[in-house]
């Protein structure tokens, strides 16, 4: 190729100019990539107002089978994996591998956090039959004038569920950047993947931070 | 002129709102026809006249790209048009919704795959919908299982109907006689055969009708009743008399095999008799014949226990007899 | 004679595992344009056989069931697997990055990604077929689609598969156009297909993430019972048409948007003649873009929804179809005072303004609501949508195959054979849909496999016509690839139609692998045909 600049970066593609480009380029798409899942999630939030709509006062009666505890507790420590998450690339910057690898690994350790409480939560609903649609079988004192109970469970495990999935696909890209930024290919030169997935993570922290009043505080 | 043009497009004007419907698709037919001709005119005449001729030289060409006088025409011209399209449409459609204090009521339900009318004044009719001339009838639409709808084209009226709320449509018939009604809503495989009539008869004619709803029938012998009931109950969309399969097994054949086993999709069979012609009626889904689907609906609630023994004594009579 | 090839992306690099694991957008490309154009023919074989079987009232050749399950595989795969992903996929792909003066598309290993995406969610798609079908028509509707015994899930997971694909390509060109262009090419100097490809882009990534959490809710309501669309566990199925129509109404500006692209880049090149309202074709298409998600209930107005909707949807309908009507002038205007060439493209584009001109007007008559009424769910919204989806898009896209084929593979076709064929297309298309407006105005529901005697006479004409429309269309395309595949292959040059925009004055025909030898440096607009004369390498 007549183009190739041996002079220039391994990490710069043949298609840009310069790495100012590339790194304008990968930040617009990602913001238009969260865009999409606004969009995504803003679906599931139609759902939830249409359902809340038509069964008010069983939303609220039905809240109060979850543990606002754990939802709680599960806020506090995804608000600071964000935070650890916003350290990691402020490390890097000024090329601090070190703590930006510990940085990282903490994140990595809230998620995990995060869903586990999840794991406990969704664990005991299993066991007392709260569950969605046609499986709902949970008939206690607390539930039984419920007009259909299984509607609030569906919506609130297909939300917290698809965010739960965006933790678990978020927790997969954090570990490939510790491995990354521990082998020395992300450098304050070029962390570009590392901003990228803590724009990403941000994301899945705001969008909780949404979803625990509307499922954990209602009435 | 207009009159000719209005049968060749459409069905009979049969509602008091078909002709105003008809005038408005018309208006948007003239505008649309106009604006056509200018657009392929005017393709037409610029390519040609302005066709590169053979051995003509390549030149540089005009730089006009821009008018704002032609450009607001062709912005202002069709919003013109539809605006007047939008305000007639709502104003015709607000007539459609409104309905008048004075209308009788029928009850419209759907299902897979046939009509069921409920009268005011009690009665039942399957797939035919009776109604008088000059009176505005309010039709209460809903549907027993999917998403169905009901349409009268001479009334140009249509309205979906569906199984956990009320739809309402109202048309007054002008003209006496039997149109037709179709199911616009895809709702499975029978959905083109669910057809029906509705019969516009004059006010005096049916009032007489309406207060023999139920009792007319009660002189027929059993399998006379039988042969009519089957075209009226709507047996006919899947049980032909001929001996050939349809979505359900011919009468004929059942009637043929009379006091012989019949097997059934889960290996259990029975013997065809009185007993089972019943419950293949009452409850169509604890016996399906083999080779065939579970999609008949009951029929519990629908037929009285004499139309039951009606049907069962016609079946019995076509083993000798295959013509109804 | 052709000569031996300089190195094109074709020829270079070489082997079975360089197009498998290519990066390079043209075979990327490529490869969006074989998979669509068989999808196209199997979607396009279906349709012979529905109007085969509707020739005549009655089930002569197939029954109701299998009837069903035709339409709407015909629907599902002409809109899902063709339509939507092939044609920005295909043509998009190819053009875009030579367009703006670029190496390739911003992330071409995205751009794999879709690709392999779009296929695997194709897979289960043709699963479908094989597996008995699904017959609930391409929209799904609840409660028929929850109850349903057929392949529901297995279509929707699909559909659901292949909006990833569709979302990822609208990243990847919208960061493409907003961030690679060449220096001095602004804006309002890009070549009006760009401008389509970003609109179609943009309301690819807004609307597909709302189809893929439908889809994804029936799903769930077939497996878990979760009580959104079905009365009987608490739910409303209007509700799902909601959802459904709000991706899908914006759906079909994707579908639109590339042809009009398309149709703005034909017209200048083959009238020689610097395009009309340049800055009104562009602002109209994001506006359509825009206006396009605020008009879904249209498609509800024998729902029963309120009053005050089907006003509200009335209005803003009217305000889409505006645009669109000053577009179709501008075209026209384009050849005043130009050179004409009646070449294939040419010959696609003028048919494209005779028969979007219908579908678009036809259009109108459904936003009256009081007319709709009579309308909605006939035969009259069928010729709509095939005078505006085929008479439009797929009419487009064929004329961009014959405008690009000889950029994309060095080779010039019969534009004899290919002239003739778009006449056949033209007249069979006419013949085959004009039938159904009246049909629908005469009541003829829509979705029916067998039908009452007094529309016969519309039917078999229909018919007829279909089978001149699927010939001509048949040979359009073996032309096209007989080009190719025949020994004497005729060289076009780089620029065979004189145009001036980037892919046509600074690459060879086949692009070299990395598109330019060296950065173009933008001399003059894309159609400067009052400044500037660029010779035609090909004289016929």
């Amino acid at each position: 190729m007549s183009d190739h600049n041996p002079n220039a970066p391994s990490h710069l593609k043949h298609y840009f100019h310069d790495v100012n480009q590339q790194y304008e380029t990968s930040k617009f798409a990602m913001w238009a990539f969260i865009l999409t899942e606004v969009l995504t999630f803003a679906g599931l939030f139609v759902a939830y107002i249409v359902y809340r709509s038509w069964y008010p006062d069983m939303f609220v009666d039905a809240h109060k089978l979850l543990d606002v505890n754990k939802g709680l507790t599960n806020t506090v420590v995804l608000i600071t994996s964000s935070l650890t998450m916003a350290l990691a690339i402020w490390a890097i910057q000024k090329n601090n591998k070190k703590l930006s690898v510990l940085m990282l690994v903490a994140t990595f350790v809230f998620a995990l956090a995060f869903l586990g409480i999840k794991y406990l939560e969704y664990s005991h609903k299993f066991e007392v039959g709260q569950l969605p649609g046609l499986y709902y079988s949970y008939m206690g004192p607390d539930a039984a004038h419920l007009n259909n109970p299984h509607i609030f469970f569906s919506i609130y495990f297909i939300m917290t569920g698809l965010h739960g999935l965006h933790v678990a696909i978020g927790m997969g890209l954090i570990a490939w950047l510790i491995y990354s930024t521990q082998k020395g290919n992300l450098t304050s030169e070029y962390y570009t993947p590392m901003e990228m997935i803590g724009i990403f993570w941000h994301l899945v922290d705001l969008i909780w931070i949404y979803l625990f009043p509307l499922f954990y505080l209602i009435g | 002129m207009l009159d000719r043009l209005t049968e060749f497009f459409f069905p009979k004007q049969v509602s008091t709102f078909a002709s105003d419907i008809d005038n408005l698709y018309f208006f948007i037919f003239y505008s649309s026809v106009a604006l056509f001709f200018i657009v392929v005119f005017g393709m037409v005449y610029l390519s040609i006249k302005y066709r590169h001729r053979k051995g003509e030289e390549l030149k540089l060409t005009s730089s006009k790209d821009h008018s704002n006088l032609l450009e607001s025409l062709f912005f202002i011209i069709p919003l013109i048009l539809v605006s007047i399209t939008f305000v007639w449409g709502i104003k015709s459609y607000l007539q459609m919704v409104i309905v008048p204090d004075d209308a009788i009521e029928i009850k419209v339900t759907g299902q897979s795959w046939f009509w069921t009318f409920d009268y005011p004044d009690g009665g039942t009719t399957l797939n035919e919908l009776v109604v008088p001339s000059n009176t505005p009838v309010k039709l209460v639409l809903s549907s027993k299982d999917v998403l169905h709808s009901f349409f009268i084209p001479v009334m140009r009226s249509k309205m979906d109907c569906l199984p956990n709320r009320y739809n309402i449509m109202w048309f007054d018939a002008t003209k006496e006689g039997v149109y037709d009604i179709f199911c616009t809503e895809y709702c499975g495989t029978g959905h083109s055969q669910m057809g029906a009539k509705v019969i516009v008869m004059k006010p005096a004619q049916y009032d007489e009708w309406a207060s023999e709803l139920g009792s007319e029938d009660d002189d027929l012998p059993l399998d006379e009743l039988g042969a009519k009931l089957y075209t009226k109950k709507a047996c006919n969309t899947c049980h032909t008399l001929d001996g050939s399969a349809l979505v359900g097994p011919s009468y004929l054949q059942t009637s043929q095999m009379w006091g012989q086993e019949r097997v059934f999709d889960d290996g259990t069979s029975s013997v065809i008799d009185d007993n089972y012609i019943r419950s293949s009626i009452l409850e169509p889904m604890t016996q399906i014949v083999a080779g065939y689907q579970g999609v008949m609906p009951t029929y519990q609630g629908l037929l009285s226990d004499r139309e039951l023994d009606a049907l069962i004594a016609f079946l019995k009579t076509l083993n000798e007899d295959s013509q109804i | 004679m052709s000569e031996h090839k300089k190195q094109n992306y074709l020829n270079h690099p070489k082997g079975l595992m360089s197009w498998i694991l290519t990066l390079d957008h043209k075979r990327i490309g490529l490869m969006y344009l074989f998979s669509g154009i068989l999808f196209f023919f199997l979607g396009g074989l279906l349709a012979l056989v529905m109007r085969f079987e509707l020739a005549a009232p009655g089930n002569d050749i197939i029954s109701n069931e299998v009837y069903n399950n035709v339409y709407t595989l015909h629907g599902a795969i002409m809109i899902f697997l063709f339509i939507i992903p092939a044609i920005p996929g295909a043509l998009g792909n190819i053009l875009l990055p030579l367009m703006v003066g670029a190496k390739d598309v911003a992330f071409p290993r995205l751009n794999l990604a879709s690709f392999y995406i779009y296929s695997f969610g194709a897979l289960f798609a043709m699963y479908t077929i094989i597996n008995g079908g699904v017959d609930t028509g391409w929209t799904f509707y609840t409660p028929y689609s929850t109850q349903s015994s057929s392949n529901v899930v297995p279509m929707t997971l699909g559909i659901f598969i292949i909006g990833f694909s569709s979302i990822l390509t609208g990243l990847n060109f919208i960061a493409t156009i907003h961030k690679m262009r060449i220096p001095g090419l602004t804006w309002y100097k890009l070549p009006l297909f760009v401008w389509a490809l970003y609109g179609t882009s943009l309301v690819q990534i807004t609307a597909t993430p709302v189809l893929a959490i439908t889809m994804v809710l029936l799903m769930l309501e077939r497996f878990l019972g979760i009580g959104i669309f079905d009365p009987a566990l608490g739910g409303d199925p209007v509700l799902y048409q909601h959802f459904f129509w709000f991706y899908s109404h914006p759906a079909v500006y994707i579908m639109i948007l590339p042809a009009f692209g398309i149709i703005s880049e034909i017209i200048p090149v083959h009238s020689r003649k610097k395009i009309w309202g340049y800055k009104f074709i562009a602002y109209s298409t994001l506006s359509i873009a825009f206006i396009g998600f605020l008009v879904w209930g249209h498609h509800m107005f024998t729902s029963g929804q309120s009053v005050f909707s089907q006003i509200v949807f009335s209005f803003i309908t009217y305000f889409v179809g505006i645009p669109t009507g000053v577009k179709i002038f501008s075209w026209i205007l384009t050849m005043y005072k130009g050179q004409v060439s009646f070449t294939p493209p040419m010959m696609y584009a003028l048919s494209f303004l005779f028969l979007f001109t219908i579908g678009g007007l036809t259009g109108i008559f459904l936003g009256a609501v009081a007319l709709d009424i009579h309308l909605h769910d006939t035969y009259f919204v069928v010729a709509h949508f095939h005078y505006v989806m085929q008479g439009g898009t797929i009419v487009a896209f064929l004329g961009g195959l014959h405008h690009w084929w000889p950029k994309s593979f060095g080779v010039m076709y019969n534009q004899t054979i290919a002239n003739i064929a778009a006449l056949g297309v033209f007249i069979g298309f006419n013949g085959t849909f004009f039938p159904q407006f009246l049909l629908g105005l005469r009541g003829m529901p829509r979705r029916y496999a067998t039908y009452d005697e007094q529309f016969v006479e519309l039917h078999s004409y229909s018919t007829f016509w279909s089978g001149i429309l699927g010939i001509s269309i048949f040979i359009a395309v073996m032309n096209l690839f007989w080009s190719f595949i025949k020994k004497n292959k005729v060289d076009p040059g780089s620029n065979p139609w004189g145009g001036m925009t980037l892919e046509w004055t600074h690459t060879s025909s086949p692009p070299h692998p990395h598109n330019f030898e060296e950065e173009p440096v933008l001399q003059h607009g894309p159609y400067d045909y009052d400044k500037v004369i660029v010779e035609k390498t090909y004289k016929k």
